[in-house]
């Protein structure tokens, strides 16, 4: 089992004719990732990656039963993209596209909840569930299946880390970069719920970074979980008031610094890796607990 | 992107906002040419990018033309929290009754603009906040239509505004709202807005941030960017393409992925170091931008040492070295370099840069310490 992405999900890609979004399906085909149709407005008819383009989302839906949608949207477009998705009835919605106005990440987010779905990003690298697949950016090699679940709000910070935990022998049940902008889809607190239901997720890490408070909230939601938690804060040098290259990772006044976030998860009874480096330590001590 | 006052009032006025006549002067001949146009008492008020100026003195009055002048030419130039004053907004002089608040802030969590007003105006919000929220009435705003001007007045009625501001500062909020939503703002603030002694409402300061990423679509608001004194590398590397950040230590920082550089910085800093800059090169960097990016860092003086961090996935470990070989001629001979490759041609890169002479990192941890050591140890030497 795992997590939002498993051998029931049918992926299309909006925006496939692109450039990053034909690079990216070609990996995501390559992964084992059920891909099954693109979307690119006016290209309707044309094939990509072997795959067939419609105009329109809905269209794609209503041929290929896709359930996932994947977003190489350039920024002007991505919220509508989001949009069309949504009203289409696609469930889960990964967007990758980084630099959207955040009015109209809001605005988007409004249909979002209005129909039901789950929105992951924007300004994501996406999810993977090793052996299953991935949907967006993440380098499918690096990853490995296991017990841990994993949600970071950064992209190449993810793979770092994972990269850690597979090379000490920890794989992971699913991985979801939850996205660097100040208003995102779905939050650390709506994954947690979900790995605290999976049955094959014995442990989650968290990795947050300054900005928000998406961490504090996600500290009070561990402590009625039942599966051990391990956090990383990334940050913890960054000066206030500064936007720390995501949109999202800034310290205004005294919400949102790295010392905060920490002691609202050490609260919490999580442990906190100091440096990256004890994060698979930490891990395999939560996991050991578990057994 | 921050704006001044003047523009943030500019924006205000095109939503029928009422504020006070004036201009923005640049020397005191020109806030004397101002004032006497205004005629009557004048405030000279310093344009730059930071709050407290009038704890500061950047705020100075003037009931003639030649004390505006006086009074322009005691502002301008003056250092404000590191900022030289290099240009004064030149106002009439209201006659202050009561002062308010009203504030718009995207909120993240209720992932909506939300409203905040007070009748404690005048005075820092964050202060009214901390010692008595509960003067500060907050509400979000639907963005299906915006903030309707019942909405508006009812937000002000529970504040407790008089009567005598309810529908006058109801209208001004619902515009600045709109103003709020059609700029693309992540914050828009009247502080004060002011009732005068004649009955007046008015906003007598303003500020505005927008949101960098919708610039786009308002060409002229983001004609306004300028260089912020107090970082002029950090306007260079954004018209560059960089998303730098300039720091107070002495180790240049290059990585690709805000987090990824975020976790160096920390990780220098743990090894005993202090990070010069944040420097994100971003995904499927090319190694025309990896050069780029060195010579960038470099040109800070404060750098006596660079560290490059890259886990390569779109990004590619040969562009990176080939970047790395590239920039090395330009850059300050005997300035240390540390690179620390992994992912996608990983491999590849060590070894061109390994025949280059370069230095390398076998994970983060091990890149921060070299580069940390390498910069002690020239520190070192110069001192022997």
């Amino acid at each position: 089992m795992s997590i939002l992405l498993d051998e029931h999900t049918r992926v299309i890609v909006q925006g496939i004719t692109g450039r990053e979004g034909s690079y990216h399906t070609t990996r995501m085909l390559e992964a084992g990732t059920k891909v099954v149709a693109g979307v690119t407005p006016g290209k309707g008819g044309q094939s990509a990656c072997g795959l067939p383009v419609f105009d329109t989302v809905a269209e794609a839906k209503a041929a290929t039963d896709a359930n996932a949608s994947c977003i190489f949207v350039p920024p002007a477009g991505a919220a509508d993209a989001i949009m069309e998705a949504a009203s289409a009835g696609i469930k889960l919605i990964v967007c990758i596209t980084e630099f959207i106005p955040v009015l109209d990440t809001a605005r988007a987010m409004l249909v979002v909840r209005e129909h039901g779905a789950t929105l992951i990003g924007p300004n994501c690298p996406g999810l993977c569930t090793p052996g299953q697949g991935k949907i967006g950016i993440m380098p499918y090699q690096i990853f490995t299946p296991g017990p841990v679940g994993f949600i970071s709000r950064s992209g190449t910070l993810t793979y770092e880390v994972v990269a850690l935990l597979t090379e000490a022998g920890i794989g992971q049940s699913t991985c979801i970069g939850i996205g660097g902008d100040p208003i995102i889809g779905s939050t650390f607190v709506d994954h947690l719920k979900l790995f605290e239901q999976d049955p094959q997720t014995q442990a989650v890490v968290l990795c947050g970074e300054i900005g928000g408070s998406d961490e504090e909230d996600a500290a009070e939601f561990i402590k009625t979980m039942k599966k051990p938690v391990v956090a990383f804060i990334s940050g913890r040098t960054a000066p206030p008031g500064k936007r720390m290259g995501h949109a999202g990772a800034i310290i205004s006044g005294n919400t949102g610094t790295a010392q905060g976030k920490v002691a609202a998860l050490q609260a919490a009874g999580v442990p906190v890796a100091e440096t990256i480096f004890d994060i698979p330590d930490l891990v395999k001590a939560a996991l050991a607990r578990q057994v | 992107m921050k704006i001044h006052e003047y523009q943030a009032k500019e924006i205000l006025a095109r939503y029928g906002i009422p504020i006070q006549p004036g201009r923005v002067a640049y020397t005191p001949e020109e806030a004397e040419a101002i004032a006497r146009d205004l005629g009557g008492p004048v405030v000279i008020k310093a344009q730059v990018y930071v709050g407290g100026r009038g704890k500061a003195g950047g705020i100075q009055f003037g009931n003639t033309p030649e004390e505006a002048r006086a009074a322009a030419a005691r502002v301008l130039g003056m250092n404000i929290k590191g900022l030289t004053v290099q240009k004064v907004l030149v106002v009439s002089k209201l006659e202050i009754q009561e002062e308010y608040y009203l504030g718009i802030v995207l909120d993240r969590k209720t992932q909506a603009p939300v409203v905040m007003v007070s009748t404690a105006g005048g005075v820092d919000i964050e202060e009214v906040a901390a010692t008595t929220p509960e003067k500060i009435i907050k509400q979000a705003i639907d963005l299906r239509w915006g903030l309707r001007p019942f909405e508006a007045r009812n937000i002000l009625a529970r504040a407790g505004f008089p009567s005598a501001v309810i529908a006058r500062g109801g209208a001004i909020l619902t515009a600045l709202a709109q103003a709020f939503i059609e700029s693309d703002a992540n914050l828009a603030e009247i502080n004060p807005l002011v009732l005068t002694r004649d009955g007046q409402v008015q906003a007598a300061d303003a500020k505005i941030v927008l949101d960098d990423n919708a610039l786009y679509r308002h060409r002229d608001y983001a004609a306004w960017e300028e260089p912020e004194e107090a970082n002029p590398l950090e306007f260079e590397a954004h018209k560059e393409g960089l998303t730098y950040v300039k720091l107070n230590g002495n180790v240049g920082i290059i990585g690709n992925g805000a987090g990824l550089v975020m976790t160096t910085l920390d990780m220098v800093a743990a090894c005993g170091g202090k990070p010069a800059n944040f420097l994100d090169i971003g995904g499927g960097a090319r190694a025309e931008v990896m050069a780029k990016a060195l010579t960038f860092v470099a040109r800070d003086p404060d750098v006596k040492g660079i560290l490059v961090n890259i886990f390569g996935g779109i990004t590619r470990g040969e562009e990176v070295a080939r970047g790395v070989i590239m920039a090395q001629q330009q850059l300050p001979a005997g300035l240390p370099i540390v690179v620390r490759l992994s992912g996608t041609g990983a491999e590849e890169g060590r070894a061109m840069l390994k025949d280059a002479g370069l230095d390398w990192g076998k994970d983060m941890r091990d890149a921060a310490q070299k580069i940390v050591a390498a910069i002690q140890a020239k520190e070192k030497g110069q001192q022997a």
